[in-house]
């Protein structure tokens, strides 16, 4: 299936699906270093982002974020696209500075919540720099 | 201004506007990456065009040697506070920069760091997005932030309204704000809410902790009280006559469960204290001389604070006599402090509670300050009720 999202951070990227449960902050819920879930109080907490298409239900918590996400894909253990159900500034600026700094790019999309209702939750997802989210 | 262009066009805005101020939270290292950014913004030669606080750093450079990480790590933290004040930044070094300036109603700024956000736009009633790190410096140097968000009038109405629903002992009591926030991170999403059922007298630092807490918890930057923050005189006023789509009672029983899911641990055994967070103000200093009146404690007791307000109290030996370490320019849960062998640490901040088991590793107990001071005289885990 297909859905056309709107392109916050225009790339192309393919990978596993991660389908977050719960919005996550990067910043005290993500270690750059190994890309792992450390928020204890996260559903997902020892998950790993690396290489995956994260699925947030939006981001939260702390402006430090940005950093997180940048320096995780500096470190090479990022996400390889990040798909957001509510718009949030601070991830996309993190991917965005990552990209100024060290011309990796991590494409971000916005899709509207219900269309996701009969997205699977696991597959092979690639993100086109259209926006388009295919899945499968 | 390129960073600032691409951003406004994500957050749909067609302007730029003038920001009188700005907090940046770009100076705390969380690796090469914000390293990487100072060094070229310093390397073009970048200064800031408005006042500009800094947040905490790594390092409490007045006190080096609470400093307990990585002797390559602090190197790098120092570099990038030095870099930050090498582009026109003050060295506030706080978490707290409404303790020093405070923008005016209406005034827009560019603040990073989520409890600053949370308080200049809900307390003040200053205007500012949830800036982060990296933007946060690019709106200093360039003076202007993308016109949308709650920079804007009709964004900042209340869409939601949540009646606090306690008897007075517990709206007096201190620690019920900060489980209040922690409710209401979790409830509110993306609508801005309007709270009820506050007293006109509630201190401005149950409100500090009340945002600390929904900013941790979740992503609120903005909320209003009825009858006490600038913005909510009426509930017409506040909703522009609109009305509230969704509505939710806060009674005894979320006070409860939050209070409860904001500890990670049971039992008695506490092996330190850590208070201040966001930065103690000098009120709060004052009122934890008062409840230590004389007496030591048993465990390691950290309050975090900026060193402006630290300068301007007058009992700081009194803490010290007490055996309270003061924290200043950093926060005992972004950097190594605690000594090894800390597994259960109390606090009355909220956000500390939220963060510090991810961040650092540990066990946590939330409660009043008051029950912090009774537990830390008396080396264990000590409860009112």
């Amino acid at each position: 299936m297909r859905i056309k999202g709107t392109r916050l951070l225009a790339g192309d990227a393919s990978g596993l699906l991660l389908a977050l449960e719960a919005p996550l902050s990067f910043w005290g819920g993500l270690d750059p270093e190994s890309g792992a879930v450390i928020d204890q109080r996260h559903p997902q907490a020892g998950a790993v982002v690396t290489d995956r298409i994260l699925l947030m239900p939006g981001g939260r918590g702390s402006s430090s974020s940005s950093t997180v996400l940048a320096e995780a894909i500096r470190r090479g253990s990022g996400p390889a696209g990040i798909i957001l159900t509510e718009a949030d500034d601070i991830i996309v600026l993190g991917a965005l500075v990552a990209e100024e700094l060290y011309r990796r790019t991590t494409p971000v999309v916005l899709v509207k919540l219900e269309e996701l209702r009969s997205f699977p939750r696991t597959g092979r997802v690639t993100i086109a720099s259209d926006g388009t989210i295919k899945v499968g | 201004m390129r960073i600032l262009v691409r951003m406004g066009e994500v957050m749909g805005a067609s302007r730029l506007l003038d920001i009188e101020s700005a907090h940046i939270d770009g100076c705390l290292y969380h690796g090469e990456a914000g390293l990487d950014f100072a060094e070229r913004l310093a390397a073009g030669g970048a200064r800031v065009r408005v006042p500009t606080t800094l947040n905490v750093g790594s390092l409490d450079l007045l006190h080096p040697e609470l400093f307990r990480g990585d002797p390559d790590l602090a190197q790098k933290a120092g570099r990038l506070m030095e870099r930050y004040t090498m582009l026109g930044c003050q060295p506030t070094w706080t978490c707290a920069p409404y303790h020093l300036v405070r923008p005016r109603l209406g005034q827009h700024i560019a603040w990073a760091e989520s409890n600053a956000i949370v308080f200049a736009n809900s307390v003040l009633g200053a205007r500012t997005n949830r800036y982060g790190d990296f933007i946060d410096i690019c709106a200093a140097v360039t003076g202007r932030a993308p016109a949308a968000g709650y920079h804007l009038a009709e964004n900042r109405l209340a869409t939601a309204l949540v009646t606090v629903d306690l008897p007075d002992e517990k709206v007096a009591e201190e620690s019920t704000y900060p489980a209040l926030g922690f409710w209401l991170g979790k409830w509110t999403g993306t609508d801005v809410a309007v709270l009820q059922g506050i007293p006109e007298s509630v201190s401005e630092d149950n409100l500090k902790a009340l945002g600390a807490a929904a900013a941790s918890s979740g992503s609120v930057a903005l909320f209003h009280v009825l009858g006490v923050t600038p913005e909510a005189p009426t509930l017409e006023a506040v909703t522009g006559g609109g009305v509230c789509g969704r509505r939710a009672v806060f009674g005894v029983e979320e006070l409860q469960t939050s209070l409860r899911d904001l500890s990670t641990a049971t039992g008695d055994r506490l092996d330190a204290v850590s208070i201040g967070t966001p930065h103690a103000s000098r009120q709060e200093l004052e009122r934890l001389a008062g409840l230590l009146n004389g007496r030591r404690v048993q465990r390691p007791f950290f309050v975090s604070t900026g060193r402006d307000v630290v300068e301007l109290f007058a009992g700081l030996d009194r803490l010290q006599e007490a055996g309270v370490s003061v924290v200043t320019d950093t926060c005992t849960y972004v950097t190594p402090i605690l000594a090894d062998g800390v597994e259960v640490v109390m606090t009355n901040s909220a956000k500390w509670a939220y963060y510090a088991p991810g961040n650092l590793g540990i066990e946590v107990v939330f409660g009043s300050l008051r029950e912090c001071v009774e537990s830390a005289v008396a080396g264990r885990v000590t409860r009112e009720d």
